[in-house]
This record gives structure tokens, C-alpha cells and sequence, in this order.
């Protein structure tokens, strides 16, 4: 025991000499690399009642944002003989599935617009809300490691949760511009400017349902069981493989509460020169997706300091 | 100096259903809400437990706090609350700079990345700007020993090698503050050293440091000072051979001195009662802790209820389980039959004698029968006293500050023959 002790001893001393040895040829960094934090005081108090984003905090972690955000997207696509290539596979498959069942064989409307272009106009959005909203709901329990043992704001995981789809999103954008150039369904005008203010609102709902099914999940993992379910029935209530118009008007406000109905009409008119949307229908669906984000907000930071006792 | 960690009334509460089932699902809390609401169950208002209570202290910047306790005094918690893993239930801290734990040590390590890739991302995670480790990656691999597999995916690294990066990314982080928790820190015997020696560095390098450990030989050697927390209190702050020494005794329940006031329930026979045991420095002070240079005395005070046979003092001092040594007093006068009255006699153990840590005291009063020797009163444990050494360079261990094995640890004087060729 004490052998050991002494041999240890020795040790911690050859550890620190070699510290020294490489303290001696290092480079100089200048002082506000070397300690952002130096004029930083921070204050530790109990949770307050009135939760709110910090916004200078977040900005403050930016830079573990945007690492958060790399390691996912480096890590999903490694181990995978075809890589980022999936990002381009899977939603031309589903597409191609949507086509040959619901345009050929139950010939869905079409609004117009040639049927492949328009399921690929709803199977893209809609592929980005389902992995947004399924991984950050789960990446409060998936960073488990994180939460337990470092301090960092926890909103940033929901967050760079929703981020990382977008890049999945953007890769699979050449099999839209394939079908667009196959079927010359060209935008009608600057309306195609407006199709990011449309992707914007599906990243606001899945972000505001992921902050508070990540919340609800570190306390019940029924979480992980519900999701996929409502997965599954919710690009039948938002459009994907019809156009929002050919449904009876008297269950048009039905949908309108979904804001991916907004998404994925709005998307066809701004890129695919379909029909425009209804546009109270958009209202809606914006009014519902911003209660979404302030309500999932306000249960996320409610319960935040109590995820570290509880996961 | 400013403070570097200013703490004020810091309490943690945690209700006995969050640690027991953590998480639940959502039936069995619905049905406990409706149990509730009906109230056929009663709110769990006794089931909370104060974690950390009403905890205070401020610690100057460059200077280095141990915290020491029992398994569930609140050490980690109040290491969770500094480095926000948690948020207090009352009370405040202001901490300023940048804190780090090696708590952290290979936090956010992910098997698919490569060596190089987690060094980026571990760094990020412990708060360092991306400049900042692009800078320090060449001695971050040169330290850590890894370089030639920088570009291979962690998950095929050895657990050493694991390590070994894990532990350099940690170390060339750099904060202001360090807070480490040696309880929770992973790793082998060599890895546990890399940690004490960078704490050494850390200390010696102006920085200020929390250390929370159950090594209290190491505790010692690093922090000034110290703070023993007791059921989430703070019940002693101050130099930390004084508190070492405390924490010692409520451990084995014993402390410097005994007295038992009512001759009849003292414990002894019908010749003898033991009164008091009391451990004292050369001036007289009760003595929790002893210098290792400086003499120690151990008072007994005994009454003698009747005329007997002879009776004499004895103690028998151990340490870690092992007997150090029984001594009895063999001066002639103990050799005349007893008579009754009460007498106090005192031991005294001379400097340079015992080795360092913790010695209890078994105090007894015994008459002679050879070959048998027949015990009045015998306690077990009746005291002890911490003996330590200040390191000042003229102990039997000279300059030396490691380990010294041995039951005592006498200054011996050495001969010495020097031939010239």
C-alpha cells in the first residue's frame, strides 16, 4: 500500500515536470484568448420563478453552439458507407413511395402542379421537422454525460438539434431542383425569396415542441414512444402528398392549426409557383407556431434546473 | 485581494422521490397527482432533505479551500452548485473567472470522433474559445502522448490512451478557479497522481482551487485550509491540520479528552473508577492535533474507592488499527497497597516520537497478578489527538514531504565516518 504510495509520489512529481517542461515553450496567446472570462463575475442564485432566455448568455456560448451542432452532423454520416449521400436517398425514396401509391395508384390531387414535384415539396420540409423535432426531444436524455457533469445554458441542445436537420435539408435540396428542371416547374417570381421564412417557421415549431418534449422526456420516457406515432399521422394532416386546396373547405380550419400546413403550402407557391396559400390559414399556423415556442420555452427553462437531479 | 468565491447561506434541498425514482412515467405520477388531489396521500412534505444547509465562506483569489466530510455531507453537492451542474434552493455565490473541474475530464469524448476532432470539441464543452485551442492543440498532443493518432476515432484508442487525452485537453484549460472533486475522478493510480501534481501546479500557479477529497494526507499538503461540512452544515473552518484532526475524531467518535462527572457510573470496579482522559500540550491546553516535534501528554485522573492492592496506570496508544506501543508507570510508589483518594498522573510522550496521523488512547488502570495482569478499568478508545507535521525541515523527515511509512518515526543520531582517498 504505501510502496505504492511512494511510487506515486514519484509520479505526480514526473507529471508535474513534465507540465513545466511544456510550459516553457508555450506560445504566447494574447490575453483576451487566454481568459474571456476573467471580467466575468458569475452569480449563482436559486432558479427564478419568471424564466426567460438569456440571450447575451447564449450568445456568449456561441461557439459551443456551433461545436454542438459540427460534432452531430460529423457523427451522423461516419460509420455509413454512403455518408452524407443519405441525406439525398431517403427523401427520393419516400417520394418515389408517395408517388407510385398515392399519385398512381389512388391518384391524389395534384393542385396543378406535376404530383412528384409536389410530394417532393412537402416530403423535404416535412423529413426536417420529423428528425428536428425527434432529436431534440431527445437531446436533454441523449447528452445525459453533458448535463451532469458541465454547466452550459441546456437550451443550446434543442437548439443545435434542430440545426443539424437543416444541413440534411440543404443537401437534399438537388433532388427538388432535379424533379423542377425534369417537370420545368420554375419559381413564378421574388415569391421564392419568401422560402426560408417558411423553413424559419418550421424550425420555430419543432424548436419550441422540443423544448418542452425534451423537458417532459427527462422526467417520462413515454416521450420517445409518443413521438413516432404522431409522426406517422402528421404528414397526412399537413399536406405532403396533396395540396392543402383540394381538401373541403368546411375542414380547412382543421388544418390550419397544424403549422406545417403553413410550411409546406407556403414552400409549393414561393418555389414551385403552386396556387398561393390561404393566407389566414398561414396566420394561424404562425400565431400557433409561436405559442408553441414561448409555451415549450417557458416549461424548458421552468424545469431546467432541475435536469441535473432528475435524468 | 478580491474573492474569488464568495459564498453566502447556500442551501440545497432535495425531496426523497427525486433521488429514489428519478424519473417515472406518466401513469404513475398521474395517478400519484389524483391520489393527491383526493388526498388519500398526504403531501411528502417530511421527505425532503437538506443536502446542503446554510453553507458560507469566501476564499481569496489564489488561495486553496479543501472541503472534507462524510459520504453525503454535501461535499459534491456543493461542488455541483459552484460549477452550476445545479441550482441552489437559497443563499447566493458570486464567483469570478472562469471555473473549471476535473470532473470534466473527457466530458463529451465521442467514440466516432477522431483524437483531434474531440480535443476541439472537449475544449468547447469545458469553455475554451476555438482560437484558444487551436493555439494549445500542438502541446495538447504533445502531452497527452498521442500525436500519432490524433487522426484516428477514439473507439479504437486503449482506455489509457483515453485517458491520457482526456486528462491534457483538462489541463491546458486553464481557468481561474479549479474545483476538484477527487471522489469522482476516474482513472489508475498513475492518473490520480497526474491529478494531485497538477493541482500542486495549480496551487503554486496563483490560481485558486476548491478540493474536495476523502485523501486527507493530501488535503492537507495542498490547502491551507480547510472545511468540514456535517450533514450539509459548515461546522468548522480554519487551518487544516486543526480541521483534519477534528474530522478524524467524529470519525471514530472519539475526541481529546473524556470526563465522566458521577463517580458511580464512571467505568471501573469497586476499587478503582476512571474520572477523566485528556490528551495536553506541554503547556497544559487540551491538544486535538500535536505538533510531531513537541512532546504530548496523556492525563488520566482515577479514583480509588477503598484500601487494595496496588494498583498503577497504563496506557496502550494505536494507530490505524496497529499498537503502537503500552506503557504503564513502574515509578516504586505504585508498588504500596492502594489507598483511597483521587489521583492524576500524566504520560508524556516525547517529540520526534510518533509518526504522523490519527492515535488513540486506551486508558487503564491495573494491578499486577503474574504472569496475568488484572485491568480495574479499561477503556477502549477513550481519546486521541492527530499528530502532524508543519513541514518546517527539521522533523526526522528532513526536507522530504512524501509518504513516511512506519509505526513511530524517531530523530535517531547518526555516526558518521568519512575516509578520504
Amino acid at each position: 500500500m504505501s510502496q505504492a504510495r511512494s511510487t506515486l509520489e514519484e509520479r505526480a512529481r514526473s507529471a508535474r515536470q513534465a507540465t513545466e517542461d511544456v510550459s516553457e515553450q508555450r506560445i504566447e496567446v494574447p490575453p483576451e484568448v487566454a481568459s474571456p472570462g476573467t471580467s466575468r463575475v458569475t452569480v449563482i442564485r436559486p432558479a427564478s420563478r419568471w424564466p426567460r432566455l438569456d440571450v447575451p448568455e447564449l450568445w456568449h456560448y456561441r461557439e459551443l453552439l456551433w461545436t454542438l451542432v459540427w460534432r452531430d452532423v460529423v457523427v451522423r454520416y461516419k460509420q455509413t458507407f454512403l455518408g452524407i449521400a443519405w441525406a439525398i436517398l431517403v427523401p427520393a425514396f419516400t417520394a418515389f413511395v408517395y408517388v407510385i401509391v398515392f399519385g398512381k395508384f389512388a391518384n391524389f390531387p395534384d393542385g396543378g402542379i406535376p404530383y412528384p414535384a409536389l410530394v417532393i415539396g412537402g416530403v423535404l420540409p416535412m423529413q426536417y421537422f420529423a428528425s428536428s423535432l425527434t432529436n431534440s426531444s431527445m437531446s436533454l436524455a441523449a447528452n445525459l454525460q453533458l448535463v451532469t457533469k458541465v454547466y452550459f445554458p441546456r437550451a443550446l441542445l434543442p437548439l443545435a438539434a434542430v440545426i443539424v436537420p437543416m444541413v440534411d435539408f440543404i443537401v437534399g435540396l438537388p433532388v427538388l431542383i432535379v424533379l423542377m428542371w425534369v417537370y420545368e416547374t420554375w419559381p413564378g417570381g421574388m415569391e421564392v425569396l419568401a422560402a426560408p421564412l417558411f423553413m424559419g417557421l418550421a424550425l420555430v415549431t419543432a424548436l419550441g415542441a422540443g423544448f418542452f418534449l425534451s423537458a417532459l422526456n427527462v422526467r417520462y420516457r413515454d416521450v420517445r414512444y409518443v413521438i413516432p406515432v404522431f409522426l406517422q399521422v402528421l404528414p397526412l394532416l399537413s399536406g405532403v402528398m396533396y395540396a392543402v386546396h383540394s381538401i373541403p373547405e368546411k375542414w380547412q380550419w382543421v388544418l390550419a392549426f397544424n403549422p406545417m400546413t403553413a410550411v409546406i403550402s407556403g414552400l409549393r407557391w414561393s418555389v414551385l409557383d403552386a396556387a398561393p396559400p390561404n393566407w389566414w390559414q398561414i396566420a394561424v399556423g404562425v400565431g400557433v407556431a409561436v405559442a408553441t415556442f414561448f409555451t415549450g420555452l417557458a416549461v424548458f427553462r421552468s424545469s431546467e434546473p432541475k435536469f441535473a437531479d432528475t435524468i | 485581494m478580491a474573492d474569488a468565491i464568495a459564498v453566502e447561506g447556500l442551501s440545497k434541498r432535495y425531496r426523497i422521490g427525486e433521488l429514489q425514482a428519478a424519473y417515472g412515467t406518466l401513469r404513475e405520477s398521474t395517478s400519484h397527482l389524483a391520489k393527491r388531489l383526493t388526498g388519500r396521500e398526504h403531501r411528502p412534505g417530511a421527505e425532503e432533505i437538506w443536502a446542503l444547509e446554510d453553507v458560507s465562506f469566501a476564499l481569496e483569489e489564489g488561495k486553496a479551500l479543501g472541503v472534507i466530510g462524510r459520504n453525503g455531507a454535501g461535499k459534491s453537492t456543493l461542488l455541483k452548485i459552484l460549477t452550476r451542474i445545479t441550482t441552489p434552493t437559497e443563499g447566493r455565490a458570486e464567483i469570478r473567472g472562469r471555473v473549471g473541474s476535473l470532473l470534466e475530464v473527457g466530458t463529451g469524448f465521442h467514440p466516432e470522433l477522431t483524437g483531434r476532432e474531440n480535443i476541439y470539441l472537449n475544449g468547447a464543452i469545458l469553455g475554451m474559445r476555438r482560437r484558444e485551442i487551436h493555439t494549445k492543440l500542438p502541446e495538447i498532443a504533445e502531452f497527452s502522448g498521442v500525436e500519432k493518432f490524433l487522426d484516428t476515432p477514439v473507439k479504437r484508442y486503449s482506455s489509457g490512451m483515453h485517458v491520457r487525452l482526456a486528462f491534457s485537453v483538462a489541463a491546458h484549460f486553464e481557468p481561474e478557479i479549479m474545483l476538484v472533486d477527487e471522489v469522482l475522478s476516474v482513472g489508475d493510480a498513475e492518473f490520480q497522481a497526474r491529478c494531485l501534481g497538477r493541482m500542486e501546479d495549480i496551487g503554486a500557479g496563483g490560481r485558486t482551487v476548491v478540493f474536495v477529497s476523502h485523501n486527507l494526507q493530501a488535503v492537507a499538503q495542498l490547502c491551507d485550509r480547510v472545511l468540514l461540512l456535517e450533514d450539509g452544515r459548515a461546522v468548522m473552518d480554519g487551518p487544516s491540520s486543526e480541521v483534519v484532526a477534528r474530522y478524524l475524531q467524529t470519525v471514530t467518535g472519539t475526541s481529546s479528552s473524556q470526563t465522566w462527572a458521577d463517580e458511580a457510573t464512571a467505568p471501573g470496579d469497586d476499587l478503582v473508577r476512571l474520572r477523566s482522559v485528556r490528551i495536553t500540550h506541554t503547556d497544559g491546553q487540551t491538544a486535538d492535533f500535536a505538533d510531531v516535534r513537541e512532546a504530548v501528554g496523556i492525563e488520566l485522573r482515577f479514583s480509588v474507592l477503598r484500601e487494595g492492592p496496588a494498583v498503577l496506570p497504563k496506557i496502550k496508544l494505536s494507530s490505524g488499527g496497529q499498537i503502537i506501543f503500552n506503557a504503564m508507570d513502574v515509578d516504586p510508589r505504585w508498588n504500596e497497597p492502594s489507598r483511597p483518594g483521587d489521583y492524576l498522573t500524566t504520560a508524556w510522550i516525547p517529540g520526534n516520537f510518533l509518526n504522523e496521523g490519527l492515535v488513540t488512547v486506551d486508558a487503564a488502570v491495573c494491578s499486577i497478578d503474574s504472569p496475568k495482569l488484572n485491568h480495574h478499568v479499561s477503556v477502549h478508545e477513550a481519546a486521541s489527538f492527530h499528530v502532524q507535521d508543519p513541514l518546517e525541515g527539521d522533523s526526522s523527515r528532513g526536507t522530504f514531504t512524501g509518504q513516511w511509512r512506519g509505526v513511530v518515526r524517531p530523530l535517531l543520531e547518526w555516526t558518521v565516518e568519512e575516509s578520504r582517498p
